[in-house]
């Protein structure tokens, strides 16, 4: 069976180029729906690639087919398209599919997103037996990458390095309330991202109540002015702030308020510069202060860890790949096995009829005990050149050890005299 | 009740399960530490150590038992092994978790070392023992597991603290480890507490049965310290809100008590 991979990705198409072949789930289902006369094809479309997964029992030109596909649906910048068209076969576009679904082959290493994506267009794509071994195995390979390394582990962005931090303190978000210092476009971001993993925004304060009240509408919460912010630490778990305060807006005026806490962890994020959270708070019992250099650093090392994970993920996406093209390979002797099998079974079954006569003789219980050892010796006997004929398919060497056996069982013969 | 056949001679038994132990409880150790460096491969190594490690000491608790026909951890070396034991036992219900290997590192080499003092002192061999009956040996047991439950708590409070100061100190290679959040950390130890608080409780209950007019000593009173400081300590938690780095800093405290007082105690004379 062949397979054959053509697509495009930010690697060498701008964001223009991809867009206009990007399609959505539905339109994902449609394509290779359509792709799929006479073939296996599956359809992944991410905001940085779009791919179309082929395979076909036959020596069909899958890349042609695929490339055509691409290039009408850029209309007309197809011709711009065609050069930044990739093709893959066989081993290369396993691979490549491997590396992409444990997120080696994205902008940030190790993203999250993209396992979920390769899952959702497998299961709208159309696979046969070649893809849908693909796919599971590629998916396999992607959790593998992520249960047994680090490389999703850390924060990739500042959003994301404040929420992880949150995490970090208080586990679940759910039930965690939110304060939201300024109505700055940052700190609304984090405030979604917290908001997405479960916590509650429960108060935004802001020098001019009018703009506070705006983002409160947005995200279900109160807007307050700055003056009532000491009032509002008792309860809140998680503070951002991003104000454009030429002096602190949280200093160790607000100390009282958070020694009243006992001790109960409040995490402050501060976004702004000049910075609205004085750093000494982080003395007292249960305060934590992050600035947005700290928050910068944490997503720099985060990066840095994740390239060093990718290096062990690339070991393991290898190794699968590997394991893939054992299977795929052996594809090629699976006829000459099944051939094989039903020759000697045909046999035995053969001589048993001829011995029918003397076995009639026998007790039921008696022919069986015939009937199984004869299985017996016949499986015994197809065992060690059944597992041969594997390994050289594995090897490579697959054709040639399938036509040996062919011929000196005389395979098929039969077929061809008739 | 005696050893089959095949296992005549319980010591020489003994002798070939205590290295297998200490040899995994060891490795455990040392492959805690490699999971310092990111998590993986070596966190895997660890636990699989401490599953090892803890299956053989078991079964040479096992072979203890069986060849003394009664309770073999009536000396301190004796009395040390059965700590060791249940202190693992007690690790690997979080342990087996990813986010919780790290609690490994402050179990693990705690482990090694004092089932190595076990071994020196002879606490892991099989020689004939007094009968200390069956009260006794229940007390003996019950204050064990107390004290194994407060220095995994204590484990607990000691990543805690220890992670709170990277926090404190916004050290940018924060995730490059996987370990707890401070939060679940803190309900865990205390919870954990909570459970070893109320086996201690019954322990010294059934100690109290035997309890005679002039056994009272030094070894009892630090005991009590230690239960009565929990205790305050849990009641301070839910009426004060002693949480956090205090509550932890308070379990650290007691872990360094139940080190002081485990040898000096009357089970292990």
């Amino acid at each position: 069976m062949k397979l054959a991979l053509v697509g495009v990705s930010h690697h060498q198409a701008p964001v223009e180029l991809r867009e206009r072949v990007a399609v959505d789930a539905d339109g994902a289902a449609a394509l290779a729906r359509s792709l799929a006369n006479g073939c296996e094809a599956v359809v992944l479309s991410t905001c940085n690639r779009t791919e179309l997964y082929l395979a076909s029992e036959h020596d069909a030109p899958l890349d042609e087919r695929g490339a055509a596909a691409l290039i009408e649906l850029a209309g007309d910048e197809g011709a711009a398209l065609a050069p930044v068209v990739y093709r893959l076969g066989d081993d290369s576009a396993a691979l490549h599919l491997f590396r992409v679904a444990a997120g080696l082959d994205s902008l940030i290493p190790g993203e999250g997103e993209i396992l979920g994506q390769v899952r959702d267009a497998f299961e709208a794509g159309s696979a046969g037996p070649l893809l849908d071994r693909l796919f599971r195995q590629a998916l396999h390979a992607g959790r593998r990458a992520r249960v047994e390394t680090a490389i999703g582990e850390s924060p990739a962005s500042v959003p994301a390095a404040a929420a992880a931090l949150a995490q970090q303190v208080f586990d679940h978000l759910d039930g965690r309330t939110v304060l939201l210092v300024g109505a700055g476009k940052m700190s609304e971001l984090t405030a979604r991202n917290l908001r997405s993993r479960g916590a509650t925004i429960a108060a935004v304060a802001n020098r001019t109540l009018e703009h506070g009240e705006k983002l409160a509408r947005q995200v279900g919460a109160r807007a307050i002015g700055l003056e009532a912010l000491a009032g509002e630490l008792g309860d809140a778990d998680i503070v951002v702030s991003s104000t454009g305060a030429p002096e602190f807006v949280l200093d160790m005026t607000a100390a009282a308020a958070l020694r009243a806490r006992r001790g109960r962890a409040i995490l402050f994020v501060d976004l702004a510069v000049p910075r609205d959270v004085d750093p000494t708070l982080a003395g007292i019992d249960g305060c934590f202060v992050y600035d947005i250099d700290d928050l910068e650093a944490v997503v720099e090392a985060s990066l840095d860890s994740r390239r060093v994970e990718a290096v062990r993920a690339e070991r393991i996406v290898a190794l699968e790949a590997e394991r893939f093209r054992e299977w795929h390979a052996s594809l090629v002797v699976v006829p000459a096995i099944t051939s094989l099998h039903a020759h000697a079974e045909e046999i035995r079954s053969a001589e048993l009829a001829k011995a029918e006569g003397r076995l009639g003789r026998l007790q039921e219980s008696d022919r069986k005990l015939v009937e199984a050892v004869t299985s017996q010796i016949v499986a015994k006997l197809l065992h060690l050149p059944t597992v041969r004929l594997k390994e050289a398919a594995a090897a490579a060497d697959g054709v040639v050890y399938a036509d040996v056996v062919r011929h000196l069982f005389g395979l098929g013969e039969d077929e061809q005299q008739s | 009740m005696s050893l089959p056949t095949w296992l005549a001679g319980g010591q020489t038994v003994a002798e070939l399960l205590i290295w297998p132990a200490l040899i995994a409880y060891g490795e455990a150790a040392f492959a805690y530490a490699g999971e310092l460096r990111g998590p993986g491969l070596a966190g895997r190594l660890g636990i699989w150590g401490v599953r090892v490690g803890w299956l053989a000491q078991s079964a040479l608790l096992v072979v203890q038992v069986i060849d003394t026909e009664g309770f073999p951890w009536g000396t301190w070396a004796g009395a040390l092994n059965l700590f060791v034991w249940l202190v693992v036992g007690a690790y690997l219900i979080w342990g087996c978790r990813p986010r919780y290997r790290l609690l490994g590192l402050a179990v693990m080499p705690l482990a090694a070392v004092l089932l190595v003092a076990a071994w020196a002192g002879g606490g892991t061999g099989v020689a004939a023992r007094d009968q200390p009956g069956a009260l006794l040996a229940i007390h003996v047991g019950l204050m064990l597991a107390g004290f194994a439950g407060l220095t995994l708590a204590a484990g607990m409070a000691a990543l805690y603290l220890w992670q709170e100061r990277r926090l404190k100190r916004r050290d940018s290679r924060l995730f490059r480890l996987r370990v707890p959040p401070l939060d679940s950390l803190d309900r865990l130890s205390a919870r954990t507490t909570l459970v070893s608080l109320a086996v201690l409780t019954v322990g010294i209950v059934v100690g109290l049965t035997r309890f005679q007019r002039g056994d009272f000593d030094a070894a009892m009173v630090v005991t009590l310290g230690i239960w009565a400081a929990a205790a305050t300590g849990l009641v301070l938690r839910r009426e004060t809100g002693l949480r956090g780095r205090r509550f932890a800093v308070l379990l650290v405290t007691l872990l360094g008590l139940v080190a002081v007082v485990l040898p000096l105690t009357h089970f292990a004379s």
